[in-house]
Protein backbone atom coordinates (compact mmCIF):
# COMPACT_ATOMS: atom_id res chain seq x y z
CA UNK A 1 0.00 0.00 0.00
CA UNK A 2 2.81 2.22 0.70
CA UNK A 3 4.56 3.03 -2.46
CA UNK A 4 0.73 3.66 -3.77
CA UNK A 5 0.54 6.99 -2.13
CA UNK A 6 1.81 9.85 -3.98
CA UNK A 7 4.72 11.27 -3.24
CA UNK A 8 4.35 14.35 -2.99
CA UNK A 9 7.11 16.91 -1.70
CA UNK A 10 4.78 18.42 0.65
CA UNK A 11 3.73 15.83 2.38
CA UNK A 12 7.30 14.13 2.58
CA UNK A 13 6.91 13.86 6.64
CA UNK A 14 7.31 10.05 7.73
CA UNK A 15 8.67 7.56 5.91
CA UNK A 16 5.54 4.74 5.65
CA UNK A 17 2.31 6.45 5.40
CA UNK A 18 0.20 5.87 8.60
CA UNK A 19 -2.43 4.16 6.91
CA UNK A 20 -0.16 1.31 6.00
CA UNK A 21 -0.01 0.94 9.99
CA UNK A 22 -3.16 0.86 11.92
CA UNK A 23 -1.38 0.99 15.41
CA UNK A 24 1.02 3.93 14.70
CA UNK A 25 -0.12 6.91 16.62
CA UNK A 26 -1.58 9.86 14.95
CA UNK A 27 -3.65 12.76 15.63
CA UNK A 28 -7.15 11.64 15.54
CA UNK A 29 -8.32 13.90 13.15
CA UNK A 30 -5.44 13.13 10.61
CA UNK A 31 -7.61 11.18 7.64
CA UNK A 32 -6.11 8.20 6.20
CA UNK A 33 -5.38 9.80 2.59
CA UNK A 34 -2.80 12.13 4.24
CA UNK A 35 0.88 12.14 5.62
CA UNK A 36 0.37 14.79 7.97
CA UNK A 37 -1.78 17.08 9.75
CA UNK A 38 0.21 20.28 7.86
CA UNK A 39 -0.59 18.56 4.15
CA UNK A 40 -4.38 17.83 5.23
CA UNK A 41 -4.45 21.64 6.49
CA UNK A 42 -3.26 22.67 3.18
CA UNK A 43 -5.64 20.62 0.79
CA UNK A 44 -8.40 22.10 2.84
CA UNK A 45 -7.11 25.72 2.73
CA UNK A 46 -6.74 24.86 -0.98
CA UNK A 47 -10.44 23.47 -1.50
CA UNK A 48 -11.57 26.63 0.20
CA UNK A 49 -9.83 29.13 -1.84
CA UNK A 50 -11.14 27.03 -5.03
CA UNK A 51 -14.71 27.58 -3.29
CA UNK A 52 -13.57 31.43 -3.20
CA UNK A 53 -12.32 31.50 -6.54
CA UNK A 54 -16.03 30.51 -8.06
CA UNK A 55 -17.49 32.83 -5.10
CA UNK A 56 -15.57 35.76 -7.01
CA UNK A 57 -17.26 35.05 -10.35
CA UNK A 58 -20.31 34.72 -8.71
CA UNK A 59 -20.11 38.36 -6.96
CA UNK A 60 -17.96 39.17 -10.77
CA UNK A 61 -21.06 39.11 -13.10
CA UNK A 62 -22.96 41.66 -10.98
CA UNK A 63 -20.13 43.52 -10.57
CA UNK A 64 -19.76 43.27 -14.50
CA UNK A 65 -23.27 44.42 -15.04
CA UNK A 66 -22.67 47.41 -12.83
CA UNK A 67 -19.90 48.44 -14.66
CA UNK A 68 -21.94 48.31 -17.75
CA UNK A 69 -24.96 50.25 -16.35
CA UNK A 70 -22.47 52.73 -14.44
CA UNK A 71 -20.75 53.33 -17.77
CA UNK A 72 -24.00 53.87 -19.86
CA UNK A 73 -25.78 55.84 -17.21
CA UNK A 74 -23.23 57.54 -15.18
CA UNK A 75 -25.36 60.77 -13.85
CA UNK A 76 -28.37 58.07 -13.14
CA UNK A 77 -25.60 56.13 -10.71
CA UNK A 78 -24.72 59.72 -9.17
CA UNK A 79 -28.53 60.37 -8.50
CA UNK A 80 -28.80 57.19 -6.86
CA UNK A 81 -25.68 56.88 -4.93
CA UNK A 82 -26.89 60.16 -3.24
CA UNK A 83 -29.66 59.01 -2.07
CA UNK A 84 -27.96 56.17 0.59
CA UNK A 85 -26.43 57.19 3.74
CA UNK A 86 -22.58 58.03 3.48
CA UNK A 87 -22.56 57.57 7.19
CA UNK A 88 -24.06 54.13 8.11
CA UNK A 89 -21.99 52.71 5.01
CA UNK A 90 -18.93 53.76 6.76
CA UNK A 91 -20.17 52.62 10.04
CA UNK A 92 -20.74 49.11 8.62
CA UNK A 93 -17.41 49.42 6.82
CA UNK A 94 -15.84 49.48 10.50
CA UNK A 95 -17.54 47.37 11.80
CA UNK A 96 -16.99 44.72 9.42
CA UNK A 97 -13.14 45.15 9.43
CA UNK A 98 -13.72 44.86 13.03
CA UNK A 99 -15.17 41.87 12.41
CA UNK A 100 -12.00 40.13 10.73
CA UNK A 101 -9.51 41.36 12.85
CA UNK A 102 -11.76 39.71 15.72
CA UNK A 103 -12.33 36.37 13.26
CA UNK A 104 -8.84 36.61 12.64
CA UNK A 105 -7.95 36.65 16.21
CA UNK A 106 -9.96 33.57 16.74
CA UNK A 107 -7.88 31.90 14.32
CA UNK A 108 -5.31 32.75 15.85
CA UNK A 109 -6.70 31.84 19.36
CA UNK A 110 -6.92 28.25 17.91
CA UNK A 111 -3.06 28.32 16.57
CA UNK A 112 -1.90 28.62 20.31
CA UNK A 113 -4.63 26.86 21.81
CA UNK A 114 -6.41 29.32 23.56
CA UNK A 115 -10.30 28.20 24.32
CA UNK A 116 -11.47 31.51 26.22
CA UNK A 117 -9.57 33.19 23.18
CA UNK A 118 -11.59 31.70 20.35
CA UNK A 119 -15.00 31.60 22.20
CA UNK A 120 -14.49 35.61 22.99
CA UNK A 121 -13.30 36.33 19.37
CA UNK A 122 -16.01 34.19 17.54
CA UNK A 123 -18.70 35.97 19.42
CA UNK A 124 -17.45 39.35 18.91
CA UNK A 125 -17.33 38.05 15.16
CA UNK A 126 -21.04 37.21 15.33
CA UNK A 127 -21.98 40.82 17.41
CA UNK A 128 -20.06 42.53 15.19
CA UNK A 129 -21.98 41.07 11.95
CA UNK A 130 -25.46 41.20 13.46
CA UNK A 131 -25.05 44.60 13.98
CA UNK A 132 -23.65 44.99 10.20
CA UNK A 133 -27.40 43.28 8.96
CA UNK A 134 -29.31 45.06 11.60
CA UNK A 135 -27.97 48.68 10.33
CA UNK A 136 -28.27 46.90 7.15
CA UNK A 137 -32.21 46.22 7.82
CA UNK A 138 -32.76 49.87 8.86
CA UNK A 139 -31.24 51.42 5.51
CA UNK A 140 -33.58 48.87 3.33
CA UNK A 141 -36.35 49.67 5.49
CA UNK A 142 -35.56 53.53 4.69
CA UNK A 143 -35.55 52.70 0.85
CA UNK A 144 -38.87 51.16 0.60
CA UNK A 145 -40.26 54.50 3.28
CA UNK A 146 -38.84 57.00 0.35
CA UNK A 147 -39.88 54.92 -2.51
CA UNK A 148 -36.37 54.34 -4.01
CA UNK A 149 -37.10 50.17 -4.13
CA UNK A 150 -37.10 49.19 -8.23
CA UNK A 151 -39.80 47.70 -9.36
CA UNK A 152 -42.85 49.44 -7.05
CA UNK A 153 -45.25 51.74 -7.75
CA UNK A 154 -44.50 54.77 -7.03
CA UNK A 155 -40.71 55.14 -7.43
CA UNK A 156 -39.51 58.27 -6.53
CA UNK A 157 -36.43 58.51 -9.47
CA UNK A 158 -35.73 58.02 -13.04
CA UNK A 159 -36.09 54.55 -14.97
CA UNK A 160 -32.37 54.59 -15.22
CA UNK A 161 -32.18 55.22 -11.16
CA UNK A 162 -33.85 51.88 -10.73
CA UNK A 163 -31.24 50.16 -12.58
CA UNK A 164 -28.80 51.93 -9.69
CA UNK A 165 -31.28 50.63 -6.92
CA UNK A 166 -31.60 46.86 -8.85
CA UNK A 167 -27.83 46.69 -8.42
CA UNK A 168 -27.39 47.88 -5.39
CA UNK A 169 -30.47 45.28 -3.67
CA UNK A 170 -28.75 42.43 -5.62
CA UNK A 171 -25.40 43.39 -4.63
CA UNK A 172 -25.86 44.26 -0.95
CA UNK A 173 -28.61 41.48 -0.83
CA UNK A 174 -26.14 38.82 -2.03
CA UNK A 175 -23.40 39.97 0.16
CA UNK A 176 -26.21 40.11 3.28
CA UNK A 177 -27.05 36.74 2.51
CA UNK A 178 -22.98 35.45 2.24
CA UNK A 179 -23.16 37.45 5.88
CA UNK A 180 -26.18 35.07 7.56
CA UNK A 181 -24.60 32.23 6.13
CA UNK A 182 -21.53 33.26 7.73
CA UNK A 183 -23.08 33.82 11.21
CA UNK A 184 -24.09 30.22 11.10
CA UNK A 185 -20.81 28.99 10.25
CA UNK A 186 -20.09 31.28 13.28
CA UNK A 187 -22.56 29.64 15.20
CA UNK A 188 -20.81 25.79 14.56
CA UNK A 189 -17.65 27.33 15.06
CA UNK A 190 -18.61 28.81 18.36
CA UNK A 191 -20.62 25.22 19.36
CA UNK A 192 -17.52 23.14 18.21
CA UNK A 193 -15.06 26.02 20.05
CA UNK A 194 -16.84 25.56 23.40
CA UNK A 195 -16.37 22.13 23.25
CA UNK A 196 -12.90 22.33 22.83
CA UNK A 197 -12.69 20.68 19.62
CA UNK A 198 -9.89 22.65 18.56
CA UNK A 199 -6.28 22.22 19.13
CA UNK A 200 -2.48 24.05 17.56
CA UNK A 201 -2.72 20.45 16.06
CA UNK A 202 -5.84 20.90 14.52
CA UNK A 203 -8.28 24.32 13.74
CA UNK A 204 -8.77 23.50 10.18
CA UNK A 205 -12.54 24.64 10.38
CA UNK A 206 -11.54 27.74 12.12
CA UNK A 207 -9.37 28.44 9.36
CA UNK A 208 -11.62 27.85 6.30
CA UNK A 209 -14.18 29.35 8.16
CA UNK A 210 -12.41 32.80 8.47
CA UNK A 211 -11.22 32.39 4.80
CA UNK A 212 -14.80 32.77 4.07
CA UNK A 213 -15.47 35.46 6.60
CA UNK A 214 -12.74 37.75 5.28
CA UNK A 215 -13.88 36.89 1.86
CA UNK A 216 -17.25 38.54 2.57
CA UNK A 217 -14.81 41.47 4.04
CA UNK A 218 -13.59 42.38 0.90
CA UNK A 219 -16.66 42.41 -1.06
CA UNK A 220 -18.29 44.73 0.86
CA UNK A 221 -14.40 46.68 0.71
CA UNK A 222 -15.74 47.08 -2.99
CA UNK A 223 -19.28 47.32 -2.95
CA UNK A 224 -18.70 51.07 -0.31
CA UNK A 225 -17.40 53.27 -2.54
CA UNK A 226 -18.50 51.61 -5.95
CA UNK A 227 -22.71 52.28 -4.21
CA UNK A 228 -22.31 54.65 -1.22
CA UNK A 229 -19.35 56.99 -2.54
CA UNK A 230 -19.94 57.98 -6.75
CA UNK A 231 -19.80 61.34 -7.24
CA UNK A 232 -20.21 62.98 -3.86
CA UNK A 233 -17.78 65.98 -4.69
CA UNK A 234 -20.94 66.96 -6.70
CA UNK A 235 -23.42 67.17 -4.17
CA UNK B 1 5.99 21.60 8.31
CA UNK B 2 4.28 23.45 11.32
CA UNK B 3 6.93 26.40 10.19
CA UNK B 4 4.44 26.68 7.14
CA UNK B 5 1.37 28.68 9.60
CA UNK B 6 3.24 30.52 11.96
CA UNK B 7 1.19 32.05 14.34
CA UNK B 8 1.15 36.00 13.92
CA UNK B 9 1.34 38.34 16.41
CA UNK B 10 -1.34 40.39 17.92
CA UNK B 11 0.66 43.40 17.07
CA UNK B 12 0.75 42.80 13.19
CA UNK B 13 -3.10 42.48 13.07
CA UNK B 14 -3.72 45.44 14.89
CA UNK B 15 -1.46 47.19 12.49
CA UNK B 16 -3.43 45.72 9.57
CA UNK B 17 -6.56 46.68 11.06
CA UNK B 18 -5.68 50.38 12.20
CA UNK B 19 -4.30 50.50 8.20
CA UNK B 20 -7.85 49.43 7.34
CA UNK B 21 -9.60 51.71 9.20
CA UNK B 22 -7.30 54.89 8.01
CA UNK B 23 -8.12 53.67 4.30
CA UNK B 24 -11.75 53.64 4.73
CA UNK B 25 -11.10 57.43 6.60
CA UNK B 26 -9.15 58.39 3.61
CA UNK B 27 -11.80 57.15 1.10
CA UNK B 28 -14.78 58.55 2.50
CA UNK B 29 -12.80 61.86 2.70
CA UNK B 30 -11.23 62.01 -1.04
CA UNK B 31 -14.55 61.20 -2.10
CA UNK B 32 -15.69 64.88 -1.19
CA UNK B 33 -12.85 66.39 -3.22
CA UNK B 34 -13.51 67.18 -7.16
CA UNK B 35 -10.93 65.00 -8.43
CA UNK B 36 -13.25 64.34 -12.08
CA UNK B 37 -12.31 60.81 -13.26
CA UNK B 38 -9.47 60.45 -11.22
CA UNK B 39 -12.16 59.74 -8.21
CA UNK B 40 -13.35 56.70 -9.04
CA UNK B 41 -9.74 55.31 -10.12
CA UNK B 42 -8.82 56.82 -6.28
CA UNK B 43 -11.75 54.94 -4.48
CA UNK B 44 -10.64 51.31 -6.53
CA UNK B 45 -7.34 52.07 -5.87
CA UNK B 46 -7.53 52.43 -1.92
CA UNK B 47 -10.29 49.29 -2.32
CA UNK B 48 -7.95 46.94 -4.11
CA UNK B 49 -4.95 47.80 -1.66
CA UNK B 50 -7.42 46.81 1.49
CA UNK B 51 -8.29 44.20 -0.18
CA UNK B 52 -4.60 43.48 -0.75
CA UNK B 53 -4.10 43.31 2.90
CA UNK B 54 -6.95 41.38 4.37
CA UNK B 55 -5.78 38.61 1.33
CA UNK B 56 -1.95 38.77 2.81
CA UNK B 57 -2.42 39.36 6.40
CA UNK B 58 -6.14 38.12 7.50
CA UNK B 59 -6.06 35.33 5.21
CA UNK B 60 -2.95 34.53 5.63
CA UNK B 61 -2.07 34.03 1.95
CA UNK B 62 1.27 35.40 2.23
CA UNK B 63 2.74 32.15 4.44
CA UNK B 64 0.90 29.94 1.75
CA UNK B 65 1.96 27.24 -0.78
CA UNK B 66 2.65 28.54 -4.17
CA UNK B 67 -0.20 26.36 -5.79
CA UNK B 68 -2.55 28.65 -3.11
CA UNK B 69 -1.73 32.06 -4.08
CA UNK B 70 -1.69 30.82 -7.86
CA UNK B 71 -5.22 29.52 -7.00
CA UNK B 72 -5.99 33.10 -5.42
CA UNK B 73 -4.59 34.85 -8.06
CA UNK B 74 -6.25 33.58 -10.87
CA UNK B 75 -9.38 34.14 -9.36
CA UNK B 76 -8.83 38.12 -9.44
CA UNK B 77 -6.69 37.57 -12.87
CA UNK B 78 -10.02 35.70 -14.69
CA UNK B 79 -12.15 38.69 -12.77
CA UNK B 80 -9.94 41.02 -14.79
CA UNK B 81 -10.58 38.95 -18.15
CA UNK B 82 -14.53 39.54 -17.36
CA UNK B 83 -13.85 42.93 -17.24
CA UNK B 84 -11.94 43.78 -20.40
CA UNK B 85 -13.57 41.73 -22.54
CA UNK B 86 -16.84 42.34 -21.29
CA UNK B 87 -15.93 46.21 -21.70
CA UNK B 88 -14.34 45.79 -24.94
CA UNK B 89 -17.65 44.55 -26.41
CA UNK B 90 -19.63 47.21 -24.47
CA UNK B 91 -17.68 50.23 -25.41
CA UNK B 92 -17.16 49.15 -29.38
CA UNK B 93 -21.06 48.86 -30.08
CA UNK B 94 -21.67 52.59 -30.44
CA UNK B 95 -18.66 53.08 -32.82
CA UNK B 96 -20.80 52.91 -35.81
CA UNK B 97 -22.09 56.37 -34.50
CA UNK B 98 -19.22 58.51 -33.85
Amino acid sequence: MANQHPSTSRGAGPSTPHGTDAHVAHHPKLQHHFYTMAQQLEASILGMWVFLVTEIMFFGGLFMAYLVYRTEYPQAFIAGSHLLNVKLGAANTVVLICSSLTMALAVRSAQVGSRRGQIVNILLTMAFGTTFLVVKYFEYAEKFEMHHVPGLHPFDGTPQMQIYFSLYFCLTGLHAAHMIIGLGIMTYLLIMAWRGKFSPAYYTPVEVGGLYWHFVDIVWIFLFPLLYLIGRSSA
Amino acid sequence: MSTDHPVGSIKMYLAVFFALLTFTAITVAVSFLDLGFMNTTVALAIAVTKGTLVVLFFMGVRHNTPLIKIVAISGFLWLLILFTLGMSDYLSRSWQLW
